[in-house]
């Protein structure tokens, strides 16, 4: 009971974080030099004059400032995000429309990231100061050290031009006209080198900690009780210590979902994904400023959703965060 | 902090990314005298495979691949270590503003450094250079913006950590006015730790700007790596060289960094000492 | 006699290289027989803990290892297990239980699963038969509700129900052998009595030897048979109780008991009152409690306390932990903000005045504190943390160090300490450090809180002796926070007893001593460890 009172508490809290985004947004326009009905209208190419009187009539931008920020907000909670003159399309529309393919990514991502990386911090702390240590060791800083665009790149050089496992792009191969199972797999198979590309650096942070919360927890005193209660250290291990050490990653996690979603925009470029990254490569081609915005409220809205999952979760897992 | 850095010598891995980072410096430093024309100019055939006269290779428009790696080098140190200063003085001043007076103000800070932490990094800087067109400093200021975060709370929080301790009670109980307790004491007893995350910092900011500037949101007046990658990528079929060694410049800078980083923050911060 | 439990014999343990003597401990000899509990009693630093893990093979990791020396347990050699035989033992024929139950239990698990881990490991026990155990032996060591216990977690529970767990946990199998390093440490006096009472009662009812690590010679008095000295790793002197405490022999122990403060009021002239020089009057404080639903939930730290400090005099602050007692010291000399009531310096109000305005009153009341590794700034030279504040009050910087060497002759240190840093020093020389930077400014007023709590008590002593030394020679009057009315006794002219942020007595020490007039202040003076002991009895009648 108190912890479903705790999750509302939590989801009122994220409202400011939406709230706050929308008053960046509204005042990121404003930012730009030139009046913010021209940067809409000149950016999205079609800049008659009438056409910019006209922008400034919709949107009110020939209003007092402060009245411009209520109807702005007001339109925003009804999910109107502005127009895309160079979509032709309402922006809440767009966006959403490819936010199913970059959801897709980013879950894929966090799986592999998140299992892989927890599981070779744990093998690296276990070993510690043993060759396989080093071995994971040298390999997440390596990672960690990998722009995730230049390597999603070397991958379609090496598995889709040499090798030919992979297709270079793309989300399905639609002229085969898959179906059911065969087009799951299809999918899997266009996904696999972007998730690649994408969970890589992640999963190496995700080592990085926990292999250091696991040392963490080797000097904790409860691990000494455990040993005098003549548990095993294997169970010892699994029993008391992973738990307590895949805490610190879960709130990493967390931390990471915003920069997750901007990894994405770059990923989803290089490999044509059609998500919200690639919908943000081609705002910023045609300097689509209003699309732009609208794509980077929804990615918070998208980060703050993931951030209460995790939070969700911590409460599941650690009794001791409770109001 | 002597005993730090004599720590930090003893430490091989560290040794080697500072080692590389010197190298790259003096890549930046004889870059003017080794490609005198410039990374811009076209120097020969386009899409050369690495040869002698080229030993990067060429890109699709005739330029030296290897030019343009040593004068990325110049814009990646550049935009990295001055977004990480910037990050790191305008983090450390709301965090220890934030500390060091709590209340009210450290809850709005706080808040605001919540939500600066919250929301997608990468977009936002995306936005901040569009909106005010690409250039070196807008680039800066967008990194900047959103790498201080991470150091606000960490400023933060030792402050709040030690506001606890009793020095900084005692130093109170004898008068000590609020600027003498922060800049006498506060300070001194965290800039390692500052020291150590602001060098990694770097590391990221360097990440950033490369993923700006492949999405063709740096300065297109002066090389950097980014830019290199993004240009070869049309000709990644038949030119692989053209992407592949920027990437590697990329890759290890940003690993020696981290290396230096991680060897600063084992060095300077007492408790990891054990490990 | 009963028969021989654990027989240490010859046992080393080795320090990594770079450590401040080769070996933790150095061949000792000890002997623990069923049905007793022998206590090793040693400093900080002089190996005690590690002798009581090597028993169970818990020393940290390869650096620190049993380098020669056997350790028969029934007869068979512990030493030379393996890891698997090992942990068979452990937990089942020997129990042991930690100083700090919160940290000794594991965060997130329910107290039920981890005590019924023992049965899990060691039996073959059916789940609703382990269930039924683990309430059973809730309920043996005396936790109320015991159904509920089991389903909570360590954070929802108090230290000394914690404790109470743990001794469950450890006794669950009924082993042989209860090692107890420095149970009670971590705890409240009360609370330590009761626990001391519990492990007492259950060793009795089962058997079982103990091996108890203190350095508590009031916990020696009240729990062991048998004492054995620990000084840097070697066993100096060991014996019964009675022999050890009332006629020991080696120079080190008489030291040691030397030091121990007794619980006497010792002859001491009457203090002539002279006028008030800080007062509190009806200060109030309370502390907001943390999170979104806990609102209006808020700890009344300060329940309307008055307290005078008169010139001259020693007053002393008693009460356990929570009870307003260190909250008061710093709302006195305003390093805390209070809710309301009024702080009096010298007849002036000091309650709202700014930083600034409050500069100049600064140097009248000081502050020294309880941990000497956390008073002292880590970046700074001895000189410049006693100088600082003379220079924040004007004095020409040459001046105020040449005063700083001065005053490091004073507190008996020398004078080259002043340009070294402060981890070069011991936890007593760190204290004199707090002392002499107190003592720079010319204070009127001492606030001393818990200033000798952290130290050993060969240390507590020195440290003691000069703060009377000080006040004697310079005119202070202080205010004295302790949780040790031991300590309380040896320094105050009058004392406070403090409860739940009030004061609930005040009166003059051998007045409060002799005849205390609120329950809970005859509850403290109960369970003051060794107290009958400490009042100076010869001998105790036997623990029987």
């Amino acid at each position: 009971m108190r912890r479903w009172r705790y999750f509302g508490y939590r989801l009122l809290l994220a409202l400011p974080v939406v709230f706050g985004i929308l008053i960046l947004n509204f005042f990121l326009i404003r930012l730009a030099p030139g009046d913010a009905a021209s940067v809409l209208a000149g950016e999205s190419g079609a800049a008659t004059p009438e056409y910019t009187e006209l922008l400034r009539a919709k949107f009110g931008l020939d209003r007092p400032l402060p009245e411009q920020f209520v109807a702005y907000i007001l339109a925003a909670l009804q999910f109107d995000l502005g127009f895309s003159f160079r979509n032709d399309a309402p922006v809440s529309e767009l966006v959403v429309a490819r936010l199913g393919p970059t959801v897709l990514l980013m879950i894929t991502a966090y799986t592999f990231a998140l299992s892989i990386g927890t599981l070779l911090g744990l093998l690296a702390a276990v070993a510690r100061n043993t060759w396989r240590d080093a071995v994971i060791s040298v390999a997440t800083l390596i990672c960690y050290a990998t722009p995730g665009f230049w390597l999603g790149l070397m991958l379609i050089v090496i598995f889709s031009l040499h090798l030919g496992w992979f297709p270079t792009s793309g989300f399905e191969n639609i002229a085969e006209g898959y179906e059911g199972w065969d087009r799951v797999l299809d999918v899997a198979r266009h996904l696999a080198m972007p998730a690649t590309a994408l969970g890589l650096f992640y999963l190496a942070l995700y080592t990085r900690v926990m292999r250091a919360s696991m040392l963490e927890q080797t000097g904790m005193d409860y691990v000494v009780t455990a040993r005098a209660k003549g548990q095993s250290e294997r169970r010892i291990m699994f029993g008391h210590m992973l738990r307590n050490a895949f805490l610190p990653v879960l709130t990493m996690a967390g931390v990471q979902a915003g920069n997750l979603i901007g990894g994405s925009v770059v990923v989803e470029t290089v490999f044509g994904w059609p998500g919200i990254g690639t919908l943000a490569f081609n705002a910023l081609q045609s300097r689509d400023l209003n699309l732009l915005l609208g794509i980077f409220f929804i990615s918070a809205c998208l980060v703050v959703i993931i951030n209460l999952i995790v939070e969700i979760l911590t409460v599941f897992l650690d009794p001791r965060i409770q109001a | 902090m002597r005993a730090g850095l004599r720590r930090f010598a003893r430490n091989r891995m560290a040794l080697a990314g500072a080692f590389v980072i010197f190298c790259v410096v003096l890549l930046t430093v004889t870059a003017p005298f080794l490609f005198p024309q410039g990374a811009f100019s076209l120097a020969g055939q386009p899409l050369q495979p690495p040869s002698l006269r080229f030993p990067l290779g060429t890109d699709a428009l005739g330029r030296d691949v290897a030019a343009g790696v040593a004068e990325g080098a110049r814009t990646s140190l550049l935009i990295g270590i001055s977004a990480a200063l910037s990050a790191v003085l305008f983090g450390a001043a709301v965090g220890g503003v934030a500390g060091y007076y709590r209340g009210p103000i450290d809850l709005l800070l706080m808040r605001m450094t919540e939500f600066f932490q919250t929301i997608p990094a990468f977009l936002l800087a995306m936005l901040l250079v569009v909106i005010l067109s690409p250039s070196l400093l807008s680039v800066i200021i967008a990194i900047a913006a959103v790498s201080w975060p991470g150091i606000a709370r960490l400023v933060r929080g030792e402050f709040v950590a030690l506001g606890g301790r009793e020095f900084i009670l005692a130093s109170a109980g004898l008068g000590a006015s609020g600027p003498r307790i922060i800049f006498r004491h506060l300070l001194p007893n965290c800039l390692s730790s500052i020291i150590a995350v602001g060098s990694l910092l770097v590391a990221t900011a360097i990440l950033l700007e490369t993923g700006l500037a492949f999405l063709g949101l740096g300065d297109p007046n002066i090389m950097s790596w980014g830019l290199q990658i993004s240009a070869g990528r049309v000709s990644l079929r038949s030119a692989w060289w053209v992407c592949t060694f920027p990437g590697i410049a990329i890759l290890l800078t940003v690993l020696s960094i981290n290396l230096i980083g991680d060897g600063l923050n084992e060095a300077l911060n007492p408790r990891l000492r054990e490990r | 006699m009963s028969g021989i439990v654990l027989d240490i014999q010859d046992l080393t343990i080795g320090l990594p290289a770079g450590a401040d003597r080769s070996s933790a401990v150095q061949a000792m000899n000890l002997t623990l027989r069923a049905g007793e509990v022998t206590c090793l009693i040693g400093e900080s630093g002089s190996g005690k803990s590690l002798a009581a893990r090597a028993v169970l093979g818990l020393l940290p990791g390869p650096r620190v290892s049993v380098t020669s020396g056997r350790v028969l347990f029934e007869g068979q050699d512990l030493v030379s297990l393996s890891p698997r035989e090992m942990a068979k033992i452990r937990g089942a024929r020997i129990g042991m239980i930690f100083q700090e139950p919160m940290t000794a239990l594991n965060p997130l698990h329910r107290i039920g699963r981890q005590i019924e881990e023992v049965f899990r490991i060691h039996t073959t026990l059916g789940a609703t038969e382990r269930r039924a155990r683990v309430v059973k032996l809730l309920a043996d060591v005396h936790l109320p509700d015991p159904e509920k216990i089991a389903r909570s977690f360590p954070h929802q529970l108090s230290g000394g129900q914690r404790q109470r767990a743990m001794i469950a946990m450890a006794l669950a199998l009924d082993p042989k052998l209860l090692i107890a390093d420095e149970p009670t440490t971590a705890l409240d006096v009360t609370t330590q009595a009761q626990i001391l009472h519990l492990i007492h009662e259950l060793q009795r009812e089962h058997g079982t030897a103990v091996l108890f690590i203190t350095h508590d010679f009031g916990v020696v008095a009240d729990i062991a048979d048998h004492v054995a000295v620990l000084q840097k790793g070697v066993l100096v002197e060991s014996g019964t109780r009675d022999a050890v405490l009332n006629t020991p022999q080696h120079p080190y122990t008489k030291t040691l008991l030397a030091a121990v403060p007794r619980l006497v009021v010792p002859d001491r002239p009457p203090a002539t009152p002279g006028l008030v020089v800080l007062e509190s009057v009806d200060v109030r404080k309370s502390y907001a409690a943390k999170g979104f639903f806990s609102r209006g939930r808020s700890t009344q730290a300060l329940d309307g306390v008055s307290v005078q400090l008169h010139r001259g005099e020693t007053l002393g602050l008693v009460g356990e932990s929570g009870s307003g007692k260190s909250t008061l010291a710093r709302a006195m000399t305003r390093l805390l903000p209070i809710d309301s009531g009024d702080v009096i310096l010298m007849g002036e109000g000091i309650t709202h005045l700014s930083t600034k305005a409050m500069r100049p009153y600064r140097r009248q009341v000081q502050m020294v504190f309880q941990d000497p590794y956390a008073s002292l700034d880590p970046r700074q030279r001895v000189v410049d943390i006693i100088s600082e504040g003379p220079i924040i009050h004007g004095t020409p910087p040459a001046e105020a160090h040449a005063r700083a060497r001065r005053l490091l002759g004073l507190v008996g240190l020398d004078p080259s300490a002043a340009d070294r840093f402060p981890h070069e020093f011991s936890g007593g020389q760190r204290q004199r450090i707090g002392i002499a930077r107190a003592l720079a400014v010319e204070p009127d007023v001492l606030v001393a809180d818990e200033p000798v709590s952290a130290l050993d008590v060969s240390v507590q002593a020195q440290v003691l002796e000069l703060l009377a030394d000080i006040k004697a020679k310079l005119g202070i009057s202080m205010l004295f926070v302790t949780h040790d009315l031991r300590v309380a006794l040896q320094i105050c002219d009058r004392i406070a007893v403090m409860r739940h942020g009030a004061i609930v007595e005040l009166g003059p020490t051998a007045e409060i001593f002799a005849a205390p007039r609120h329950p809970y202040t005859r509850a403290l003076f109960d369970a003051v460890p060794g107290a009958a002991w400490s009042q100076g009895a010869e001998i105790l009648t036997p623990a029987e």
